[in-house]
């Protein structure tokens, strides 16, 4: 069960087309998709070239940057921007270009990571739910209503604050409240795929139910999964953040958005760039996640172009 | 079946999950790593203390009668006694209530009176100008965290303009109103996008329903074919949209709360955690469980006696 394919590749890799399908329709399918390209997709375009501009320099903040993010320079507090500081300094005298650019590399690192055991998890639980049915999945689904009934920040906060500080807690708190969406997507579209043709097939073949769910069905449904995972990193790096703005999140002083926010909250009424860009780069951030997920749901959807 | 049937149906259903979140909410005492009652007195208590601590939650025994001690007491209005101020949980998180309530009410009438016509603008011509632009609200919206968007309208409002106070929550009916309003506004905002997607797509549904083309061949037009159907049509699934969204909604007042030093659950869920007062952060996790498997029960309830096919269907 561990060896789940995640690669997020679009073209279905390993999808049988329904032995069902007529040679025409096989075609026109042939035809959707080729009209359906990645390159295509503008909203896709715009999200990875945004993605791709704030790795690039997430990663290589060493390079870019000649400050360390946590040097304090007390005779030079509160700058504006010059050409030493390109965006300033903070209370400490911390130059705010360095700890942007740090800040947003350790919140991506959390959050993509965050991300992949509720995506495990979740998946998992979910087709378990579907494919088996019965009582399995009900007691699945009525753990997923409990979970459900939790606000997801009071269970996060809650969580983080019983397992104790630091990032481990964050990705336990996250997985934990995070995986039912997971479930219930993957659920719901097994559901559907295990009617079809080549699921019967697989099954009068004499296949065993961990391959067909491995091995057939999961190319099949994985993509919505792919999506609302897109989605989801926006929602787990906004919840890191809010952590560390509540005192819960990363500890100071380590450079971390969050953080940067809640430092300039004191001086919003004299230095209101410092609360401003920090969180500016979360919505950049955000927006360029969000449109390569709706790029994504477009080039995934099935049927009509 | 009639409504009080579909009511008594729903209160059911509800019995496994109100079990379940008792339990999740047992267990968070064991999540606590180490002795949990040294744990949480920290390395300076006295074993007296630590030993009292034990006494009470049961930690002697074993689970399924510690369980049943959280329950028995639980059942009985007992949320423990709060570590910090010594006194009930259950009335401290009472007095807490009431900003709470305020702010997810206010915030909710907010977020319609925004998505609604934002959705309705984006449907009425699909693909238009104005729906590309409504349609990039949830891009940017959904990224935004909370406390950063509410500095922003602190700044713009409070700061620069003196219209709101900047911390509060007022006294007096037309006080909250006032001093609620950007803490609600802030929720509301953050919620927006979200309903905003589901409604306009709902809307677009409807608008290719058939009694739609019925009306249109009929003469019906313009904004009153808008407002009498499709409008009437939509206001369903907003419901749904809201209560789906009841935990984002209440998430969001947590963190609000102690942006602008709301005295609600939110501030005392988030103060509990700094002085360590388990009990409390315990019994405030399983209130907002509770609050929100309540409110799914009204809309449901409420959508319900809004479009009877429901109550038939099931």
């Amino acid at each position: 069960m561990s060896a789940i394919p995640l690669t997020p590749e679009p073209g279905l890799p390993g999808a049988a087309p329904p032995p069902a399908a007529a040679p025409g329709a096989r075609a026109e399918r042939g035809e959707a998709r080729r009209a359906r390209r990645w390159y295509t997709q503008p909203a896709l375009i715009t999200g990875i070239v945004i993605m791709t501009v704030v790795l690039a320099l997430a990663i290589a903040a060493p390079l870019i940057t000649p400050y360390n993010p946590n040097a304090q320079n007390l005779n030079a507090t509160l700058l504006g921007p010059s050409a030493h500081h390109l965006l300033g300094t903070d209370q400490l005298g911390r130059d705010t270009w360095t700890r942007l650019l740090y800040g947003t590399r350790l919140d991506l690192r959390i959050a993509f990571l965050a991300v992949l055991f509720p995506f495990t998890l979740g998946t998992i639980l979910g087709s378990v739910a579907g494919y088996f049915g019965g009582w399995v999945d009900t007691v699945i689904m009525r753990v997923v209503d409990v979970v459900l009934a939790f606000p997801f920040y009071v269970l996060v906060i809650a969580l983080v604050f019983v397992l104790g500080p630091g990032e481990r807690s964050i990705y336990i708190a996250i997985t934990l409240a995070g995986w039912v969406s997971y479930a219930r997507i993957v659920r719901g579209e097994i559901l559907v795929a295990k009617r079809q043709d080549y699921v019967l097939a697989a099954q009068s073949g004499g296949l065993g139910s961990v391959r067909i769910m491995r091995r057939h069905l999961m190319p099949n449904v994985i993509s919505q999964a792919i999506i609302y995972s897109m989605s989801d990193i926006v929602q787990d790096i906004v919840a890191i953040v809010t952590l560390s703005y509540l005192g819960l999140g990363v500890p100071p002083p380590t450079a971390d958005l969050g953080s940067m926010i809640s430092d300039g909250q004191n001086f919003l009424s004299t230095h209101w760039q410092l609360t401003t860009i920090p969180g500016l780069a979360v919505v950049v951030v955000g927006l360029g996640l969000s449109l390569i997920g709706d790029g994504l749901a477009d080039l995934l959807r099935p049927g009509e172009a | 079946m009639g409504r009080m049937t579909f009511v008594f149906r729903r209160l059911l259903q509800l019995v496994p999950v109100a079990i379940g979140v008792t339990i999740l909410v047992f267990f968070m005492i064991h999540l606590i790593p180490g002795d949990p009652a040294q744990t949480i007195l920290g390395i300076h208590a006295t074993p007296r203390r630590v030993a009292l601590l034990h006494q009470q939650w049961g930690l002697n025994r074993p689970l399924i009668s510690q369980y049943w001690l959280f329950l028995d007491r639980l059942l009985h209005g007992n949320l423990g006694v709060s570590l910090y101020y010594g006194g009930s949980a259950a009335s401290l998180i009472i007095s807490h209530l009431p900003p709470t309530l305020w702010l997810i009410t206010y915030s909710s009438v907010l977020a319609v009176l925004i998505s609604v016509p934002l959705a309705m603008i984006a449907a009425s011509r699909k693909d238009g100008a104005r729906d590309h632009v409504v349609r990039a609200v949830p891009l940017i919206g959904l990224g935004m965290p909370q406390f950063w968007l509410a500095f922003l309208l602190i700044y713009a409002f409070a700061i620069k303009f003196h219209f709101f106070p900047v911390s509060g929550w007022g006294s007096g009916f037309f006080g909250h109103l006032r001093s609620m309003f950007l803490p609600s506004l802030t929720v509301a905002l953050a919620l927006a996008p979200v309903v905003i997607r589901s409604l306009r797509a709902s809307m677009l549904n409807v608008l290719g329903a058939e009694f739609i083309t019925t009306a249109k061949s009929k003469g019906v037009a313009g904004k009153r074919l808008f407002l009498r159907h499709v409008l009437r049509n939509a206001v369903i699934p907003a419901i749904t949209v809201l209560a789906i969204n009841i935990g984002f909604l209440i998430g969001g007042t947590v963190i609000i709360e102690n942006v602008f030093a709301i005295p609600g659950l939110g501030q005392l869920m988030i103060n509990s955690i700094f002085q360590r007062d388990f009990t409390v952060v315990q019994g405030i996790t399983l209130v907002f469980a509770i609050m929100v498997i309540l409110l799914n029960l009204v809309a449901d309830v409420a959508y319900a006696t809004l479009d009877p096919r429901v109550r038939f269907s099931r």
